[in-house]
């Protein structure tokens, strides 16, 4: 069986929507609210609908372009039951994220090598502790790398994490090399036929030269340890932030290479929009999602259903 | 998709105008439209903004404007003016106990940046030489206690914790009566991230609120938050009544709009803003900058701060002149890159600056610190008539340079080619003031 499909079956497609219908409700609700009370598609009914895409922080310019499509598709398709709007946001939404899931990249051979990266406190550790639990559940022999020598205390919190999934965590002293502890690791996990190594990294804010120096200075390190390492390179973006995750994601996939988003604290009220502008713009697909702080709070991230949950008029 | 900064937009809109004469009330509208886009792509609430922009049009619908001859500049004054007084005035001060200690609840979503702010805030405290002591009241997040216990060792003040306890009332109370016994006059207390919809969790905030009455309660938010930021900020004040705000991660480029949205929404005011991830990066916060920030037109004050407390100003404006005036040799631009290095760190700098946000992210405009030390060193390996006279160095001066300053002789020829580029900006940059134009331009230091 593929890591993939070990994966979806851990997790659960199920799983998903369970977790997505909670965050959606208020979004669903508000849709719907805005729907039932009209009799036919205008302007108002378009801009209140515009309204509820900005506050999911979906961002102006894009909200603007799928309130543009809609119109086309509403005229071309002559549309006129403000229910059947449903349906035609939901596809252009899905439109933008990519239709098919995408599963977190595997090596052909060998140990894979997952690069978690991110500005500060998005949910980095954690999504490395809940990703290594799934990955052991399935099968997988998993090495940590502890990467974050700066944030006090943060090696501690990996080791914690490592505990209780049960994989070993490579690290060094605070303060040291984070691309020595990363050479560590790549060798430690090529000796020990490890099937994955997640490494951990220190919070950095884009805007940061330096400190993105460090990155891509890491990034080559893995690179010429084990060729087409790392296999992803996760960018783990919080839900709850604006607009500036566009910058976020720009910077990171220039430096490192991002070859997936992972969205945490979809379990707020914040419905994360800001990844429909990222998909779109930047072709970097979300791959998984944060529902929670326990172990099993990880969710792989179905474009369709995360668009039709945005626009769901069943609750359950 | 690279936002610009109002400013600019507002002028692009305007320039379409000239040659009218005055605007009309369609054109305000319109002008209205590009302030609303700049508020929602800087994360200010929807709600905010639809107030904002109807207050704002109201006012340069006025006859004033639409007679001024610079009706851009106007406008952008208008809004700025309002942001600014929406934002409030400066207030970064920590309400004192008549009775210490005083206790001050930090409290915020997670990943806010609470534990790293208990730590600035303690050593804040601690050059106002006060005593304060550190409360480690987050008993969920994996070594979330050690951290606290590792700046707490940094500042060298006390840290109060509990590693067998598993309650946050206990632990704050018995914290307060650690501050008692020890004489530390301030407590601080680090609680666990919180999603502001757990019920349990907020529970437990109101018990420690009951139990230890706070005489501050600090709201943490991220300077990134976007449209949630005002949900946020009305759960908690409403289930605990917040005295005030801390802005965190402001040294990033997010524009801030969430604490533009908070102001507005819950009237509380933002007290502090973090700057980094150093411990001595906790700063009071000026709303007139913020208010600036978002409209994308650079902390222009800042800029000025800084530079008036560090530039020898009658040095700088000899420089303007002779720039201006193309007089410009590497002796100017040496002394041109210390003072610039004199105001920090640069890619910080640059973000101070109008337009030059942007560039700054611009791939092969990253500007560096280290590079500047080598431009430095060639200039330095330079003889003095060298300097005043760059045409005289040929190939065999240039390796002597070279080798001098430890570089490539493919160095100074680069430097050499941006030097003559620079000139050259000088001269378009007396022509653009001319013609208002803006342009690109690269400064050697600038890879
Ligand atoms: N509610 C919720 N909280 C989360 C989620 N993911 C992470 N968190 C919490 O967010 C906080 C920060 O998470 P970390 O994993 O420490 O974040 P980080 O990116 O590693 O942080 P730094 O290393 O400090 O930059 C912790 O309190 C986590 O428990 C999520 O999906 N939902
Ligand atoms: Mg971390």
């Amino acid at each position: 069986m593929g890591f993939f499909d070990k994966l979806k079956e851990t997790l659960g497609f199920d799983k998903l929507k369970e977790g997505l219908t909670k965050t959606r409700s208020a979004f669903t609700d508000k849709i719907e609210q805005i729907i039932t009370g009209y009799r036919k598609i205008d302007e108002e009914l378009l801009e209140e609908i515009e309204e509820a895409m900005i506050q999911a922080d979906i961002g102006v310019h894009t909200t603007t372009r799928i309130i543009g499509e809609v119109r086309k598709t509403v005229k071309k398709e002559q549309i006129e039951s403000p229910q059947a709007l449903y349906e035609v946001l939901a596809q252009k939404v899905a439109d933008m994220l990519g239709h098919e899931i995408k599963p977190l990249n595997r090596a052909a051979e060998g140990p894979t090598v997952i690069l978690v990266v991110g500005v500060n406190g998005v949910g980095k550790t954690t999504t490395i502790g809940k990703l290594a639990f799934h990955m052991k559940q399935a099968g997988d022999k998993v090495l940590l790398a502890a990467g974050d020598t700066f944030r006090a205390a943060a090696i501690d919190q990996l080791e914690i994490w490592g505990e209780r999934v049960g994989a070993e965590v490579i690290k060094q002293a605070e303060g040291s090399d984070p691309a020595a502890v990363v050479f560590d690791a790549v060798q430690a996990a090529k000796a020990r036929r490890a099937d994955v190594l997640i490494i951990d990294t220190a919070g950095r804010l884009h805007n940061k030269t330096n400190l993105m120096e460090e990155l891509r200075k890491i990034t080559r390190v893995i690179s010429r340890e084990i060729g087409g390492a790392p296999h992803e390179v996760l960018l783990v973006l919080d839900a709850t932030t604006g607009q500036n995750a566009i910058a976020q994601a720009k910077i990171f996939q220039e430096v490192a290479g991002v070859t997936g988003v992972a969205l945490t604290k979809l379990d707020g009220t914040a419905k994360g929009g800001v990844v429909v502008a990222i998909s779109a713009e930047l072709a970097m697909p979300v791959k998984i999602i944060g529902v929670g702080e326990g172990m099993n709070d990880l969710r792989l991230f179905a474009p369709e259903d995360f668009a039709s949950a945005l626009f769901n008029r069943d609750k359950e | 998709m690279i936002f610009e900064g109002l400013a600019d937009k507002l002028q692009q809109t305007f320039r379409k105008l000239r040659g009218r004469g005055r605007l009309t009330e369609a054109d305000v509208v319109e002008a209205m439209r590009e302030v609303r886009m700049a508020l929602l792509e800087a994360d200010v609430n929807y709600k905010v903004v639809k107030d904002f922009v109807a207050r704002v049009k109201e006012r340069a619908i006025g006859q004033d404007v639409l007679e001024s001859l610079t009706p851009a500049q106007h406008v952008v004054k208008i809004v700025n003016e309002e942001l600014t007084a929406l934002m409030g005035g400066t207030q970064s001060r920590i309400a004192v106990a008549n009775n210490p200690p005083t206790v001050i609840m930090l409290v915020g979503l997670q990943g806010a940046g609470k534990t790293t702010t208990a730590g600035k805030l303690a050593n804040l405290l601690l050059q106002q030489n006060r005593r304060p002591l550190l409360a480690a009241a987050d008993v969920y997040r994996p070594a979330a206690i050690k951290q606290l216990q590792v700046l707490g060792e940094k500042l060298d003040i006390p840290v109060y914790s509990d590693e067998e306890s598993k309650n946050p009332v206990r632990i704050s109370q018995e914290a307060v009566h650690t501050a008692i016994m020890k004489g530390r006059d301030v407590v601080i207390v680090d609680t666990a991230g919180r999603l502001h919809i757990n019920e349990e969790l907020m529970a437990e905030l109101q018990n420690i609120k009951q139990s230890i009455r706070p005489h501050e309660i600090l709201l943490v938010v991220d300077a990134m938050t976007g449209q949630d930021a005002v949900t946020v900020a009305e759960h908690f004040d409403g289930q605990l009544g917040v005295d005030g705000i801390i802005l965190t991660k402001l040294d990033g480029d997010a524009r801030g709009g969430a604490a533009l949205s908070i102001k507005a929404v819950t009237g509380k005011p933002i007290k502090f803003a973090g700057m980094g991830e150093k411990l001595d990066a906790l700063e009071p916060f000026h709303p007139d900058r913020l208010a600036s920030r978002i409209l994308g037109m650079g902390d222009v004050l800042s800029l000025i701060e800084k530079a008036e407390q560090s530039l020898d100003l009658e040095k700088a404006q000899d420089m303007e002149k002779k720039m201006l005036r193309a007089e410009f040799t590497f002796e100017e631009f040496l002394e041109q890159l210390r003072q610039v290095r004199k105001l920090g760190p640069l890619d910080q700098l640059l973000g101070m600056l109008p337009g030059m946000g942007n560039l700054k992210k611009m791939p092969g405009m990253e500007v560096n610190d280290k590079e500047m030390k080598r431009v430095e060193a060639i200039i330095l390996s330079m003889t003095k008539k060298e300097r005043r006279n760059p045409q005289l160095i040929d190939g065999s001066r240039r390796r002597r340079i070279a080798k001098g300053s430890g570089t490539q002789v493919q160095d100074v020829n680069r430097l050499l080619k941006q030097f003559v580029e620079v000139k050259k900006m000088m001269k378009q940059l007396q022509s653009m003031q001319k013609s208002g134009k803006k342009g690109k331009f690269k400064l050697p230091f600038m890879r």
